[in-house]
């Protein structure tokens, strides 16, 4: 089947581990204040079966040794069967597979859906939660939605022992609060599937794309933090761990 | 088995001159990693700062710092110069101060006379009276020949940066020799190749014996050198020392006598590991005094400069010399051939600092040792000044005992040697098909008058059809003045020195290059997948373009251009393969433009492509500046399609990343570099120039230059103090991609 892509990295460095071609689906109903690739929104996109794009990649595999595949969007939730049809064609070829995702479209009591979660998750090696807001109401006004779904995605992954690094973006005023960092490090207690925890500042390297879309960026005049507050929020995170 | 020879294990070296052979037999393969390495001493640090001194009064004065005018420089024309005599371990200088820039009129005297008069020096005029009407130089033998075709080609740029004023470079003498034999033993096996020759005196007989009594002279010559310094070279060395020493005598001899574009200095690393390992065995010397040898020896090496003039500083920017120094690499017996030296020579970098000479060039294969591939690729993060070249891909045609002159050509130590040729500029014959052979800047017809291109829009079949017999025409052309060429260095600035350490049966490469290959990939895409309309001037020449819709770019791994860009290699190759060639030389090409790709962009029409006239070309095989937008392994990948064969005489690819990009920690970074050397080596990649840095960094280096006297970059197949570019070559460095990622 298709899948709508927005782009592809042929050397992903910063989206799982090792070498990576990383596969950014288009589309995502999350609007993050701070979302760095807004064009990749709304619908649209360029159509391409799941075997021409993982061909892209193995064409190249000698780069791959080390690293694997990263699908990343947009939110590849969004594209579930195509997502699925991807990463079985990757495991055939024992490519490590990685997700990329906000977790946003998981909800435990829609049966049928959790079934595809399960076909998904039996091909992933390894995926990358962006947990946006620990906090349910501070979630909505970053992100539009509640992040109900998303916590509860957190724990499904740990039942099911599937690894996970956990992404969080720090934005002054937002999310770089001791109350929230703590908030967040007593969530993710206690879960043994846990590889890393990636802090990551807040970048305006997004700003061109808002000015080109003709959107607002709301967070045009937040400053970035530095690596030291970085360095803090996860020494927050961890110690309420 | 004389004293010096003590401890090595015997084979076929000892009874003939077999350098190889005494490296396999002898050598120590080392899987350790960096901990042993020593730092600087005292007296390299004080050495360093001398030179270092003295390079920045050079950089002060305009770029020389002094000028022999009077002294024809030959291999014991000078006493000996010192930099501070009683703290250097290798000793050796070109003239008799350091930094002084000699005299070396062979290649062309008018040529000599720019270099000191663009610099305020003027050469003797009794010199330049000898050289203008009783002794011919080089160059002025070429003059005499070129056709008018030739000079109206040069004149052009359709075919620049010919060796026909300057020494041509590129060879590679095997100063081992010197080391393991002594000069006696290799002045005993020329006598006798003088003795042995055919005896029909035909003209190539006569030449012959005419080049082999001018190689004895020079290895006399070389003897004597090493006396000035108050060392007997005769015999061979006995330690690291001298080894080294004695090396070093025999390039510094090639470069007293040779101002070649290139004049590199082969694989010694591994070779002289072996005497390392004696000495430290023995007791002779620790690994701190190892360290402080090669220290000296390289920062020597780093020393060696030539009189050139402005418009050689346009082709090949920023002072290089090409000492080349190949190192690593895997013996066709399956051992790989890093040793403890491997590392100290990388090591150099950091105990005296970045520097763009010696030009290091790792032979990297997927089989080398994977400690000695994470310390490449640390030392490239931090001082962007190694290149790497695919010894898997060489091996099966070189052996292991193969270096790279210059910055990409390959050839076996002591029994292969090349014409260098530099290169056409395909681009702009791309233009004289479109425009039946007329200069599409001066109106000239320099091209044979075919049918131009007649209509509105380029047809892709018509334009392909009226290229490959513009090409016909252009490869005829090029390979004859090129024939011209060698002919008149041989006869006039014969490398008498660099050919003494030579077999006496030489296999020569006769290499040719081209210029905007991706420029000539992007437009003939241009025209097949997108509609381009042309422009036409009041003289009816088509001087621009107008492309409507869009087209596949060379650089991001898509087929549809990829394969335009290796069918035009393949045509050109096979046309210049079409040519007779001087010395039964065997042709083969480059993809390699130095920095000429500045000045052959700014000399070159506007093209379908939607390049502007006067615009640079990129560098080398490289997709042009930011039209690779797929990522970096889509971009190493088009490269790496281009078939070895049709381009032996290397591909040369510059790569340029931003930290951030390679991996967030520095161990992410080390891994994920070594995991892109590996992936393009095996997808068959020639070559790589690895820069790490930041834009900022270049931007500030240009506001503040004083702030980076040793700030290191590579640009083409050679490294080169970024604070010594032009301003133009600056920007265009700057104006390559970035690889980084958002």
């Amino acid at each position: 089947m298709k899948g709508y892509i927005h782009s592809f990295e042929t050397f992903g460095t910063v989206d799982g581990p090792g070498v990576r071609f990383v596969v950014f689906l288009q589309g995502c109903t999350m609007r993050c204040l701070y979302c760095h690739n807004p064009d990749s929104w709304c619908g649209g996109g360029t159509p391409y079966e799941a075997c021409d794009v993982l061909e892209k990649m193995t064409r190249n595999i000698a780069f791959y040794k080390t690293g694997g595949l990263t699908v990343s969007g947009g939110e590849p939730l969004l594209q579930l069967d195509f997502l699925i049809e991807l990463f079985s064609l990757a495991k055939v070829q024992n490519i490590h597979t990685c997700l990329d995702t906000s977790g946003i479209t998981f909800d435990k009591n829609d049966k049928a859906l959790v079934g595809k979660f399960d076909q998904l998750l039996s091909l992933c090696d390894l995926v990358m939660l962006d947990i946006k807001h620990i906090d349910k109401d501070e979630h909505i006004k970053l992100t539009g939605h509640s992040n109900e779904h998303v916590l509860n995605f957190a724990m499904y992954l740990n039942e099911k022992k599937i690894p996970m690094r956990v992404r969080h973006v720090i934005v002054p005023e937002i999310t770089y609060k001791e109350e929230y960092l703590r908030a967040l490090g007593a969530f993710l207690k206690g879960f043994s599937n846990i590889e890393k925890i990636e802090v990551l500042p807040f970048h305006k390297m997004g700003e061109v794309k808002y000015e080109q879309l003709g959107i607002e960026c709301k967070l045009k005049d937040t400053p970035q933090l530095s690596d030291i507050e970085v360095k803090k929020a996860y020494e927050i995170i961890k110690s309420a761990m | 088995m004389t004293n010096a020879w003590n401890g090595f294990v015997g084979g076929a070296w000892e009874k003939e001159i077999n350098v190889r052979d005494f490296i396999q037999q002898n050598y120590t393969p080392y899987d350790g990693d960096e901990g042993f390495l020593e730092g600087a001493t005292p007296a390299t640090l004080e050495l360093w700062k001398s030179v270092s001194d003295l390079k920045k009064q050079e950089i002060e004065n305009g770029g020389v710092l002094d000028m022999d005018t009077d002294i024809i420089s030959t291999i014991t024309s000078h006493g000996p110069g010192y930099i501070e005599k009683d703290k250097e371990q290798i000793v050796g200088l070109q003239t008799d101060k350091p930094l002084k820039r000699a005299l070396q009129p062979y290649g062309g005297i008018r040529i000599a006379m720019q270099a000191c008069s663009k610099n305020g020096y003027e050469v003797d005029p009794e010199l330049v009276e000898f050289f203008t009407e009783h002794r011919k130089t080089h160059n002025a033998g070429v003059f005499d020949v070129y056709t008018p075709e030739m000079r109206k080609c040069r004149s052009s740029h359709i075919i620049t940066g010919l060796p026909d004023g300057y020494g041509r470079g590129r060879i590679i003498g095997d100063y081992r020799r010197v080391a393991l034999y002594g000069i006696d033993r290799l002045i005993e096996n020329k006598e006798y190749q003088k003795s042995s020759t055919r005896t029909t005196m035909r003209s190539d007989v006569i030449r012959e014996r005419e080049e082999l009594s001018e190689q004895i002279k020079a290895l006399n010559m070389l003897k004597k050198l090493g006396t000035i310094y108050g060392c007997d070279i005769s015999k061979p060395a006995s330690t690291l020392k001298e080894a080294t020493q004695w090396l070093y005598f025999a390039y510094l001899a090639a470069v007293k006598e040779q101002n070649g574009a290139a004049m590199s200095l082969g694989r010694t690393s591994t070779f002289l590991d072996i005497y390392a390992e004696r000495d430290i065995k023995n007791g002779v010397i620790t690994e701190k005094e190892a360290q402080e040898i090669v220290d000296h020896f390289i920062m020597k090496l780093r020393m060696v400069c030539f009189a050139r003039t402005p418009d050689y500083n346009a082709i090949f920017a920023g002072d290089p010399t090409w000492v080349t120094e190949s190192i690593g690499g895997v013996g066709i017996d399956g051992r790989h051939m890093v040793t403890k030296m491997s590392f100290r020579y990388l090591n150099t970098l950091n105990n005296l600092g970045a520097a763009p000479e010696p030009n290091l060039t790792v032979l990297w294969s997927t089989n080398l040792p994977e400690n000695f591939k994470n310390y490449c690729a640390k030392i490239s993060i931090k001082h962007h000044a190694v290149q790497y070249e695919n010894d898997d891909l060489m091996r099966p045609l070189h052996g292991d005992d193969y270096a790279i002159a210059c910055c990409v050509s390959s050839m076996r130590i002591g029994k292969e040697m090349q014409f260098f040729g530099a290169r056409a500029n395909l681009a702009k014959c791309l233009l004289y098909a479109i425009n039946g052979g007329r200069d599409e800047i001066t109106g000239e017809q320099v091209g044979p008058e075919y049918r131009a291109v007649e209509g509105e829009y380029l047809d892709y079949d018509d334009v392909m059809s009226k290229f490959k017999a513009m090409m016909t025409w252009l490869s005829k052309v090029y390979v004859n003045a090129l024939n011209i060429i060698h002919y008149m260095h041989d006869k006039y600035s014969y490398e008498r020195l660099q050919m003494a350490l030579h077999d006496r049966q030489v296999k020569r490469w006769f290499a040719t290059g081209i210029a905007g290959f991706s420029v000539v990939a992007d437009s003939l895409s241009a025209i097949k997948y997108a509609k381009v309309r042309v422009v036409r001037d009041e003289r009816g020449i088509i001087t621009d373009y107008i492309t409507e819709g869009d087209f596949p770019k060379y650089g991001n791994d898509d087929d549809r251009v990829d394969s335009i860009a290796k069918e035009i290699l393949h045509t050109f190759v096979k046309l210049l393969r079409q040519n007779y060639t001087y010395r039964d030389g065997i042709i083969t090409t480059s993809l390699l433009t130095i920095t000429s790709n500045v000045s052959y962009g700014k000399n070159t029409g506007s093209t379908p492509d939607g390049r502007k006239q006067g615009e640079a070309f990129a560098p080398g095989a490289n997709p042009m500046h930011g039209r690779d937008t797929n990522g970096a392994v889509a971009s190493l990948a088009s490269v790496a399609k281009i078939p070895f064969m049709d381009s032996q005489d290397g591909i040369s690819n510059t790569f340029t990343i931003v930290p951030s990009a390679l991996g967030k920690t520095e161990d992410e970074q080390t891994r994920n570099l070594v995991a892109l050397l590996d992936g393009y080596t095996k997808k068959g990649g020639f070559h790589l120039n690895v820069n790490v840095f930041d834009k900022e960094l270049l931007l500030d280096a240009q506001k503040h230059p004083e702030l980076y006297p040793q700030l290191t970059i590579r640009v083409s197949g050679y490294a080169v103090n970024f604070i010594k570019l032009t301003k133009e070559q600056q920007d265009e460095v700057i104006s390559r991609t970035f690889h980084s990622r958002i």
